[in-house]
């Protein structure tokens, strides 16, 4: 909340007049968030240093934020707002300073144009990347930056580094110019949320960074991480931006998206970004607000990325299955709906996720057929419909809703093939167990396509360390070995066979970065592996794949006792039953 | 005089021409609501009843209507001409479909009286031909609809048989719900006649013998009635015997019985029906052909007179041999007896034509408990109200018989192997997934039953939102029988440097009446909560955990406290060891324990939201106010006015520190488990007892004190209390000056509970927190001080209902867990704390 700009250039005192600021003024100007003052603690012919000096009021500041913010967060009320320089700061600035950003001095005509010998301290800016990043932002425009790190707390010298720095700029630059960088790049810095923006910010950044944004070497990283900061911006353009660019999704924190670093090229360390977690509130002793999962936004990736390859490996292995309706369960955003929806072979193609977002998102784009309200599509069953006869719902051929896979669905039933793409791997290893129940034991498709990461692959990324995971919000990643003694389970235990397809590059020494194994329900299994026939003592069992000992499903031969209704029409009838109930009085 | 007999539930179908008098029957013999009349229904889609051309619509209402009742199991009268078979078979389909028996009743009258009746019908103008055609329609018919059609029918011929007949209503064979028990229900049997009969004496009945000193009969001296879930027979070394006490016990009453398949199987080979003589058959054939006749005989006429299921106690209890579906109890139909008989082969096939899978007791929800054999178990075990009782006593395992309603099981295990299973016992896994839950358990819009507020409801965007954080991040839901409410804090103080101050909680429950209140000190913390089973065959046998777990420690959304499973299994060991120290195993007669629980410090759990959010605003504060201040030094140096800005700054600088101080306190370094505390405050659960509901705060805190004195490993943290007499003002003077002592350098406050028992009529806070001032800081932020009289409008109703409903919902969780209730029934109420924790509430409260 604190800036100063120093100049040294004789008459030091002109700074007042390029600031269109009077040195022997203390000056007051009433923001929406608190007040910002200007005055000088230095005015002379050699030296003078303006203050900009913003009082943040956190009770305003919470209330210009609007009921229908999406964050109702502590971090609202408990934030470093009133201290650090923030897009806040810069907001007030372009008010303040808003003639001398522009470059107009009208008692000076040709001072704007000449680069002064300037001093800038932001002593509490805060600065993901460290000293280091603020560096790589404001060298390459003429200045020489001292950044130094502010500590956590000097009592817990163990918690490390806090993400402020105090910042000194010193060198030759225009004034507006200097002004101008500092309202664009402050924010940058920041990466946080912070207040409500208009539309037309893309203009602003445009304007803001005439003359220098071009031409720096991060300025790609300037622009995206400017707009990425304005998340009510970024979503209400999602459904338009994610079409054409995958960017946008990748902000989802969501399962399913593509999350492989690209191979020997080290995926650039994303630090999370602002909370958006699930809309549970937090009481503020809970400690896991800001314990919810926040992927880092993954690397665009090219054509004939991982991405694609998987999803051409399922939808082939769909095809060889004769799949005609799908369900794809933890659909993410829609990715590989939005293939299984082009492809018109596919009669039937749902949807399913846990998350609202990805629903609503999915709505945005169109993607299922009866887009309107994702909530009118989402609501399961009711029990009283259980008579209603399970399967295909809803008239479009494409339909999302979301669910969660750790509980029974009669919506996931009656589909030829259900795929998992990418989700076993975020599911806890305890749970994993109600998730096969549910889709091996309740939903039972004949096919079930499932893909995960094969660990072993991972000592190809170089940027990853050793025994990381691809993705923060992975649980476990398997090894191939690993990943076969698991399906093989599951097909054993549930009637399936199953065999293993490697996705994309496949390494002599480590496996493809991706496994998939296709699961086919064994055609001489009977719909009802899990309850033993009538009176039988337990038949032993025939193995239902050649690959491992299974106990719960009989075989054809002995399942069946000989004492159970031969065909079910030699059950009694209604009426017949009747005359049977009657007689036996 | 004609006595008609109809089922109680069914379908009733009127047949008989225009003015024949179908209408006024029906207005005679039932209710309005009972009576679906097509003419009503072309009334309600055409306003016009004689508007043939809304017929088809009409009857689609009609059979709609039709339809509806049956599945709700009422009895539904049809009030159509039906002369047609056509029509008649629509509506013996929906029957069908819904397991309901059907009934006609043919009013014939003369041409000339329905001719007459329909012209003196000033709304009807029926073409002449019509009653004639009708009239031809009904006798070619006739002999179908009572020989293949209705298997019960009547016909009354002409005006005075119509007018003087009589309805009588007739039970279902399977309806028992008169019969209330107490019942001692018995698996399968299978000719082990030794077992039954110690089984028998075991359970406290007399066995009666005939001159031979054969077993005739049994009887209970407190006249309990035995109940047999079938498969008395085959296999074993005594079918007869078997039967021979069945029969007299069902013949005196003291007994009922279900048929099995075997029982089903026998009478068809004893019928001279061609049979495949397996399973155990030949066995029985052969010890039938040493009885005498007669006694072959009577087996035959008892066996074939079983009923498949029946419906006890009000309905609370249902035996069927091998189980019954919800939508079968009570009902009567070839594919209800198939089921009862054989279980899920229903024959019903899905729209692509598969046979319908039903693992029916997986995906039971109903109310009653369904008791059933069939299929044998190594142990009886409840699979969501169900159990099934074989537990192999033919194949060596033990015969079991469950007394109702005390839910308690009694075993006899077998004299010897009486026949070889092909398969060893309990090797088929069948309780893989009886945990199994259902979407609709918890998005479920009629909300969940609460003793303390009725009905709560839980808003669909509530529960996705919970569903999206349960299935990705809670731990396993048969662990989480639990998740704490929150909790309001008192009303704001009217005192100029306090936002919160004890005086309004004493007053608020001043003023419900209370006398009593007790202060708990509240530790910074996190909330835990502890499930603690004494061993994993507790784990397993209590709550189905068999992965070795022992317990599970969670926070209040549910999420393990400790990434690391063997830090849980640590700090579950040294509570398990505080538990069984303090002797609260034997004292509480439980295996298991719920704990209420705060767990320090804070930075245990909160470090992400430390540093980025408590620290990262102090080190903001540090690093820019004193900039600021030397600043604004030097401008007041040049002789600039900033002294209000200065002061400003400076008073900034200063509740920037004590926010800082406030935090830090709750903050240390944890290496390992000994940096660790836990503060028990509540024991919410054990075996048997919510004691939570049953249990006073002082009983609680009396328990969490001896499990830190107890516990010697340094772990459980003891609280400070008070317990204020509300009559009395000194005794609240000393809990406000106690607790001015607690939060003068930080601590954050206490909680005030009731003590005593509650009011009848009103709605009690289960507690008020009361917070210090320093603390606030934490909350509302470090110059929170500065806005008192803004953040006194505080609005605090919406908290304070939620934290009424919450509270409800745990209760009715922790009383569905200590009654047995089946897993979706526990975390349907779990569940929905967590979906009412997603209503946006100021957070701050």
């Amino acid at each position: 909340m604190l800036l100063t700009i120093s100049t040294t250039r004789a008459p030091a005192t002109d700074l007042g007049f390029l600031l269109h600021k009077h040195p022997g003024k203390v000056q007051r100007f009433e923001q929406a968030s608190g007040a910002a003052h200007v005055f000088y603690p230095e005015a002379d012919e050699t030296r003078c240093t303006a203050a900009l000096l913003l009082e943040v009021d956190p009770v305003k500041l919470v209330r210009t934020r609007g009921k229908n913010s999406p964050d109702f967060a502590l971090g609202q009320y408990v934030n470093d707002r009133p201290y650090a320089a923030s897009s806040l700061l810069a907001s007030a600035m372009a008010g303040v300073f808003r003639t001398a950003m522009r470059g107009r001095c009208d008692a000076r005509p040709e001072l704007p144009d000449v680069p002064l010998p300037l001093e800038i301290t932001l002593p509490s800016l805060p600065c993901r990347g460290g000293p280091e990043r603020a560096e790589r932002y404001f060298a390459p425009l003429g200045w020489r930056v001292e950044a130094v790190s502010v500590p956590l707390d000097p009592a817990f010298p163990a918690w490390g580094d806090s993400r402020y720095v105090s910042l000194t700029l010193t060198g030759e630059v225009r004034l507006a110019d200097a002004l101008n960088q500092l309202y664009v790049l402050l924010p940058v810095l920041d990466e946080a949320k912070h207040y409500w923006i208009a539309p037309d910010e893309v203009d602003k950044l445009v304007r803001a960074g005439e003359g220098w944004l071009a031409a720096h070497p991060e300025r790609s990283h300037i622009i995206r991480r400017y707009l990425a900061n304005r998340r009510p911006l970024v979503r209400a353009a999602l459904g338009r931006l994610a079409d054409s660019d995958d960017a946008p999704e990748d902000a989802l924190d969501h399962a399913s998206l593509d999350e492989e670093p690209t191979p020997d090229t080290p995926a650039a360390p994303q630090p999370p970004t602002d909370a958006e977690g699930p809309a549970t509130s937090q009481s503020p002793t809970d400690a896991e607000t800001s314990a919810t999962s926040q992927p880092p936004a993954a690397e665009e990736e090219p054509k004939g990325s991982l991405a694609d390859r998987r999803i051409e490996a399922v939808l082939a292995a769909l095809r060889e299955q004769d799949a005609r309706t799908v369900i794809d369960l933890g659909c993410g955003t829609g990715k590989l709906l939005a293939h299984l929806k082009r492809d018109r072979t596919f009669e039937k193609v749902t949807g399913v996720d846990v998350s609202y977002r990805a629903i609503e998102m999915m709505h945005r784009r169109g993607l299922p057929d009866d887009a309107a309200d994702p909530r009118r599509s989402s609501g399961p069953r009711r029990p009283a419909d259980s008579r209603v006869p399970a399967g295909s719902r809803g008239k479009g051929r494409v339909a999302v809703f979301q669910s969660a896979l750790t509980y029974a669905d009669r919506r996931f039933e009656g589909y030829d093939a259900a795929v998992l793409m990418e989700v076993v791997e975020h599911i806890d290893p305890p749970r994993l167990a109600a998730v096969e129940n549910v889709v091996f034991g309740a939903a039972r498709p004949a096919s079930v396509v499932v893909t995960t990461p094969n660990a072993e692959y991972n000592v190809r990324y170089d940027g990853l360390a050793d025994g990381a995971m691809r993705h923060p919000d992975h649980r476990f990643e398997w090894t191939r070995a690993e990943f076969a003694a698991w399906a093989d389970r599951v097909a054993a235990e549930h009637g399936y066979r199953v065999r293993y397809v490697p996705v994309g590059d496949l390494d002599a020494e480590v496996g493809a970065p991706t496994q998939m194994a296709v699961f086919t329900r064994d055609p001489s299994d009977k719909p009802v592996p899990s309850k033993p026939e009538a009176t039988t003592a337990p038949a032993p069992a025939t193995p239902a794949t050649p690959a491992a000992s299974v106990t719960s499903t009989p075989s054809p031969e002995t399942a069946v006792d000989a004492t159970s209704p031969q065909t079910p029409t030699a059950a009694p009838d209604a009426d017949g039953f009747e005359a049977r109930e009657e007689s036996a009085r | 005089m004609t006595e008609i007999r109809l089922p109680e539930m069914g379908l009733v179908v009127l047949v008989g021409v225009s003015g024949s008098g179908k209408s006024h029957f029906a207005r005679r013999h039932f209710t309005p609501t009972q009576v679906v009349s097509s003419d009503r229904c072309r009334a309600m889609v055409s306003d016009d009843e004689n508007d043939q051309s809304a017929t088809g619509d009409a009857f689609e209402l009609l059979h709609h209507i039709v339809r509806t009742r049956l599945r709700r199991g009422l009895l539904t009268v049809v009030d159509a001409t039906n002369v047609q078979t056509g029509p008649r078979q629509q509506l013996l389909r929906i029957a069908r479909e819904c397991d309901v028996m059907s009934a006609a009743i043919v009013l014939d009258v003369p041409e000339a009286v329905a001719t007459a009746r329909n012209a003196a019908r000033p709304d009807r103008d029926l073409p002449d031909h019509v009653v004639p055609r009708q009239r031809r329609e009904l006798r070619r018919g006739l002999r179908s609809l009572q020989s293949r059609e209705f298997k019960r029918s009547y016909v009354l011929n002409g005006v005075e048989e119509i007018d003087a007949a009589t309805v009588v209503y007739e039970k279902a064979w399977n309806d028992k719900r008169e019969l209330t028990g107490p019942f001692d229900l018995i698996g399968d049997v299978h000719g082990c006649r030794a077992e039954l009969e110690e089984l028998l004496g075991e359970l406290g009945y007399g066995v009666e013998r005939d001159a031979e000193g054969r077993a005739v009969g049994a009887r209970h001296p407190e006249g309990r009635t035995a109940v047999f879930v079938g498969d008395l027979v085959d296999r074993g070394p005594d079918s007869p015997g078997v039967l021979r006490l069945v029969m007299g016990m069902v013949e005196a009453g003291t007994a009922l019985c279900v048929s099995g398949n075997h029982e089903q199987k026998l009478v068809r080979a004893l019928n001279g029906r061609k049979v495949k003589v397996a399973h155990g058959l030949a066995e029985s054939l052969e010890q039938l052909a040493r009885e005498p006749d007669e006694f072959r005989e009577r087996a035959r006429r008892f066996m074939d007179g079983l009923i498949s299921h029946y419906v006890l106690d009000g309905g609370r209890l249902v035996v069927a041999h091998a189980g019954l579906k919800e939508e079968y109890h009570g009902r009567a139909s070839g594919r209800v007896r198939s089921f009862a008989l054989y279980g899920d082969t229903t024959g019903e096939t899905d729209e692509y034509g598969l046979p319908v899978r039903y693992p029916w007791a997986r995906d039971y929800r109903g109310e009653a408990m369904v008791v059933y054999g069939h299929t044998p178990v190594p142990d009886a075990e409840w699979v969501n109200n169900t159990i099934c009782l074989d537990t192999g006593v033919v194949f060596g395992g033990k015969l079991t018989a469950l007394r109702y309603p005390e839910r308690r099981l009694v075993q006899t295990p077998a004299h010897e192997v009486w026949y070889e299973p092909t398969r060893p016992l309990g090797t088929g896994s069948r309780d893989r997934d009886r945990d199994l839950l259902r979407i609709e358990d918890v998005m479920d819009a009629r909300g969940v039953e609460t003793a303390l507020m009725g009905r709560v409801a839980v808003r669909e965007e509530n529960a996705l939102a919970a569903l999206e954080v349960m299935s990705r991040f809670s731990v396993d839901p048969r662990w989480l029988v639990y998740l704490p409410p929150t909790m309001a804090p008192a009303d704001a103080s009217p005192l100029p440097d306090y936002l919160e101050h004890p005086a309004q909680a004493f007053a608020a429950y001043r003023d419900l009446g209370l006398t009593q209140v007790i202060c708990e000190e509240k530790h910074m913390g996190s909330r835990a909560i502890a499930v603690v089973a004494r061993d994993a065959a507790t784990a397993e046998a209590r709550f189905h955990m068999d992965d070795g777990t022992t317990g599970a420690l969670f926070t209040r959304t549910g999420r393990s406290f400790f990434k690391d499973a063997s830090r849980t299994d640590a700090v579950l060991a040294r509570l398990r060891d505080a538990i069984g120290k303090a002797g609260l195993w034997e004292e509480l007669g439980t295996d298991w324990l719920v704990l209420d629980c705060e767990l320090l410090p804070w930075s245990a759990k909160a470090m992400d939201l430390i540093r980025t959010q408590y620290a990262a605003t102090a080190a903001a504060a540090r690093a820019a106010l004193p900039a600021a201040s030397t600043v604004l030094a030097q401008a007041h140096a040049r002789g600039l006015d900033v002294a209000d800005l200065r002061e400003r700054t400076e008073q900034r600088a200063a509740n920037a520190a004590r926010f800082r101080d406030a935090f830090a306190r709750y903050c240390w370094d944890v290496d390992g488990l000994g940096d660790l505390r836990i503060a028990p405050f509540q024991v919410l659960a054990a075996e048997g007892e919510a004691l939570a509901a049953t249990r006073g705060h002082d009983w609680h805190m009396a328990v969490a004190g001896r499990l830190a004195a107890a516990d010697d490993s340094g772990l459980v943290r003891s609280t400070a209390t008070r317990v204020v007499d509300l009559a009395d003002p000194l005794s609240e003077a000393e809990a406000t000056s106690w607790w001015e002592k607690l939060t003068a350098d930080g601590g954050e406050g206490m909680v005030v509970k009731p003590l005593g028992p509650p009011p009848e009529d009103r709605k009690v806070q289960p507690g008020l927190k009361v917070r210090g001032r320093e603390y606030l800081r934490i909350i509302y932020g470090p110059d929170y001080s500065d806005h008192l009289d803004r953040l006194r409008g505080r609005y605090l109703g919406r908290k304070r209902s939620l934290a009424l409903r919450e509270h409800a919902l745990g209760l009715t969780a922790l009383d569905r867990l200590v009654a047995g209730e089946p897993l979706w029934r526990v975390h349907q109420a779990v569940f929905a704390v967590l979906a009412l924790e997603s209503e946006p509430v100021d957070p701050r409260l």
